[in-house]
């Protein structure tokens, strides 16, 4: 069924008339009247419909930033589903507009997939998920064992990488499905599962028994997840980069869903600039000038975000880390807004 | 007149033959257009978002690792043999799956038929279930089976002597190596030349003679004979290479993985129902008149069948049973949904490595098509073979 959506796609991508790039994909969005965004659909905290089937988590809220500033309404957007094999090919056939697919930017991804990735919305690294009963304290004991791995990702090339870097010998169980594969997992089927760290939370968190899992403390990769688009539309490229670090900087100065209506009235210029009292900034990308004011009134800022899908009081209990502002010594950083 | 037939004065658009002709050189154009449209089209869309195109990838490092492997692999191979990987794998559940579901599948034909009441209700009861449950549905029910059911490798069960079953997979014993078994090979294929070589002069002596001979049982004696002499000659080498629990996992003897058994029951289950009903049908077509016919001049019961019956319905089996084959093939593809590394899986991985899905695409077709064809190919001769021959 998979290998049927793919090869529809490739279909598509080999019907798609050239005349069709020529509009920009603003054009595109506007012209139809919503998002089109790709997503995982299986990760807790990142993109998953809850039990109302709403799309909640990390990768929907930035999607949902992306609709805010184009249409001024967070709820213009549509998610697709794709698994890891799908998700380059439906951007590149024009399936969808942007992918918040907890994507690993790589230089291979970047230049020969012809994509380009915005803005680094989570800062991940690749990690190890064992069942406390095996008793290994660390990844190097894990010589011999047999790993549960999600197919065609980043993944799957770092464990490589890995265990022969360390001379070990492992057993890779490669399912699609990411359900499927966290099934085999916790049933035994594997030794351990590795995944991006914050995965492996959010798998473990709807794990049967979770406290019976443990994470190894290795973290073998370092894995900047960020939107994607398309290569050669500069436009859209700009939008959705900066609508990622609209989140940023609304964070960074303090703006938040709540007290966005009072800072319209402050006197910082910063404040005055980023939400449109001084105009200019809006218009430069092509959009109202009201962009980022509505991404905050309706979605938050980066740290509502993340507190919301994936902080302390979720189940998937991430601290900020590396993903905290660069001012409390995280990596989150916004290019200067003016 | 005389001219008008010979076609002198007629206009080339009246005359069936040439508009023919005329017809199939025009499509012949718009289907060669088509393509040359596809592909350039393709190409430059590709040229536009920069993507990269052609086979070079093949080449490069694959730095993926495979669960199973026929063949030594590591993560420093190539594409090309991460690929090779994956159509091996493919090749050896579809022939297992093929050889073991025409058994089945005869069988429960048979049974189908059978004058025993319980038997033909049990076999009809299996067909039905069989057919009627989607073929991934019963992969993920094998699989789960598998990992739900089975202990962990450090309580794996341990029916019989060198057996061990746990959700790792079934580890079996295997005899050691030893040089005895290289000649006891070349001792049964000397074996299967001569059965062949006997059966061809049995044939021709009785076509000539009216003489039969005991073909089956002197060929049975010397296919298990031979290789025993030759074991006996060596002095008998028993040592056994016995599964042992090192580590997280069994070393030594061989391990099939609960993907490859889940995907070969799934497979050959599956098919097997629907090669029953072609079996059936195949027996069915023969007219009881003639089981009665040969009983009534004084043919046994295994004559009949293997002279009247079988090469009647072999005719009406041969053709279906292909489809079935490639089926067989074809749905050995839903391995990716279980983790089994067949081609397809492989391939997918290897497109999403290197984003070149239309290349990626072409080779799994190319694959299949090349599966398939040599299956059609060397069923198409086997079934000539089973023709009807008038002499």
């Amino acid at each position: 069924m998979k290998s049927l959506k793919l090869a529809v796609l490739v279909t598509v991508a080999l019907f798609a008339v050239s005349t069709l790039a020529m509009a920009g994909t603003l054009q595109d969005v506007r012209a139809k009247g919503f998002v089109q965004v790709g997503v995982n659909g299986g990760v807790f905290g990142f993109s998953m419909p809850d039990k109302k089937g709403v799309w909640k988590g990390l990768d929907v809220d930035t999607a949902k930033a992306i609709a805010a500033a184009v249409f001024g309404d967070a709820n213009k957007v549509k998610f697709v589903p794709l698994t890891a094999v799908q998700r380059l090919p439906a951007l590149q056939s024009k399936e969808i507009d942007v992918l918040c697919r907890n994507t690993t930017a790589t230089l291979t991804r970047d230049t020969t997939n012809g994509l380009n990735f915005t803005h680094v919305n989570f800062y991940d690294g690749q990690g190890f998920l064992v069942p406390k009963k095996l008793g290994v304290k660390s990844a190097k004991e894990l010589d011999g064992a047999t790993v549960c791995v999600l197919p065609g990702t980043t993944t799957e090339l770092n464990a490589a990488d890995y265990f022969r870097s360390h001379g070990m010998k492992w057993k890779p169980v490669v399912i699609e499905q990411t359900s499927e594969l966290n099934k085999a997992f916790f049933a035994g089927r594997c030794d351990c599962l590795t995944s991006d760290s914050s995965q492996l939370a959010a798998q473990r968190s709807v794990a049967p028994n979770p406290d019976d899992y443990v994470l190894l403390p290795e973290i073998i990769s370092k894995e900047p997840l960020a939107p994607v688009v398309r290569h050669g539309d500069d436009q859209w490229y700009d939008i959705v980069n900066w609508t990622v670090m609209a989140l940023i900087q609304a964070e960074e100065l303090g703006i938040t869903s709540k007290n966005v209506d009072e800072k319209l009235k402050s006197k910082d210029p910063r404040v005055k600039r980023f939400l449109g009292v001084t105009p200019g900034l809006g218009k430069a990308l092509g959009l109202d000038d009201k962009w980022a004011y509505n991404i905050v009134k309706q979605v938050g800022n980066y740290g509502e975000i993340f507190d919301r899908n994936v902080g302390p009081n979720t189940p998937l209990k991430l601290e900020r880390g590396l993903n905290a502002l660069w001012t409390k010594g995280g990596l989150m950083y916004a290019w200067p807004f003016r | 007149m005389a001219t008008d037939v010979a076609g002198e004065n007629i206009p080339f658009w009246l005359d069936p033959k040439k508009r023919a002709v005329v017809f199939q050189i025009l499509v012949f154009c718009l289907v060669g257009l088509l393509a040359y449209y596809l592909v350039s089209n393709t190409l430059t869309n590709l040229k536009r978002q920069s993507i990269a195109t052609g086979f070079g990838f093949l080449e490069k490092e694959a730095s993926f690792e495979i669960g199973e492997s026929m063949i030594p692999y590591s993560s420093a191979d190539t594409y090309a043999r991460a690929l090779l990987v994956g159509a091996l794998n493919t090749l050896k559940v579809s022939f297992i799956g093929i050889v073991l579901s025409v058994l089945l599948g005869t069988i429960i034909g048979i049974a189908r038929l059978s004058s025993n009441w319980l038997v033909a209700r049990l076999a009809g009861l299996y067909i039905e279930v069989m057919q009627d449950i989607p073929v991934l549905l019963q992969l993920f029910f094998w699989y789960a089976i598998f990992y739900e059911t089975l202990p962990s490798p450090r309580q794996a069960l341990h029916p019989f002597a060198g057996v061990f079953l746990c959700n790792r997979g079934v580890a079996v014993a295997v005899p050691s190596a030893h040089p005895a078994y290289k000649w006891m090979l070349a001792a049964f294929l000397a074996a299967c030349v001569l059965t062949w070589l006997m059966r061809r002069w049995a044939r021709r002596r009785q076509e000539e003679r009216g003489l039969i001979f005991p073909v089956f049982r002197v060929g049975l004696a010397m296919l298990l004979g031979f290789p025993l002499i030759v074991w006996w000659a060596f002095g008998m080498p028993h040592a056994m290479n016995v599964p042992k629990l090192v580590g997280f996992n069994f070393k030594g003897g061989i391990t099939f993985s609960p993907e490859f058994i889940a995907l070969l029951m799934g497979l050959v289950l599956y098919t097997a129902a629907f090669v029953a009903e072609v079996v059936r049908a195949g027996i069915q077509s023969v007219n009881k008149g003639q089981t009665e016919a040969a009983l009534a001049i004084g043919l046994k019961q295994s004559q009949v069948l293997n002279l009247v019956i079988l090469p009647q319905a072999l005719r009406v089996i041969i053709p279906p049973l292909t489809s079935q084959m490639l089926n067989l093939t074809k749905n050995s593809s839903l391995a990716v949904a279980i983790g089994f590394p067949d081609f397809v899986s492989v391939a997918n991985t290897t497109i999403n490595q290197t984003g070149q899905s239309i290349e990626g695409v072409a080779l799994i077709m190319a694959v299949y098509l090349f599966f398939s064809l040599s299956t059609s190919v060397f069923m198409n001769w086997y079934n000539q073979k089973a023709a009807l021959v008038e002499r």
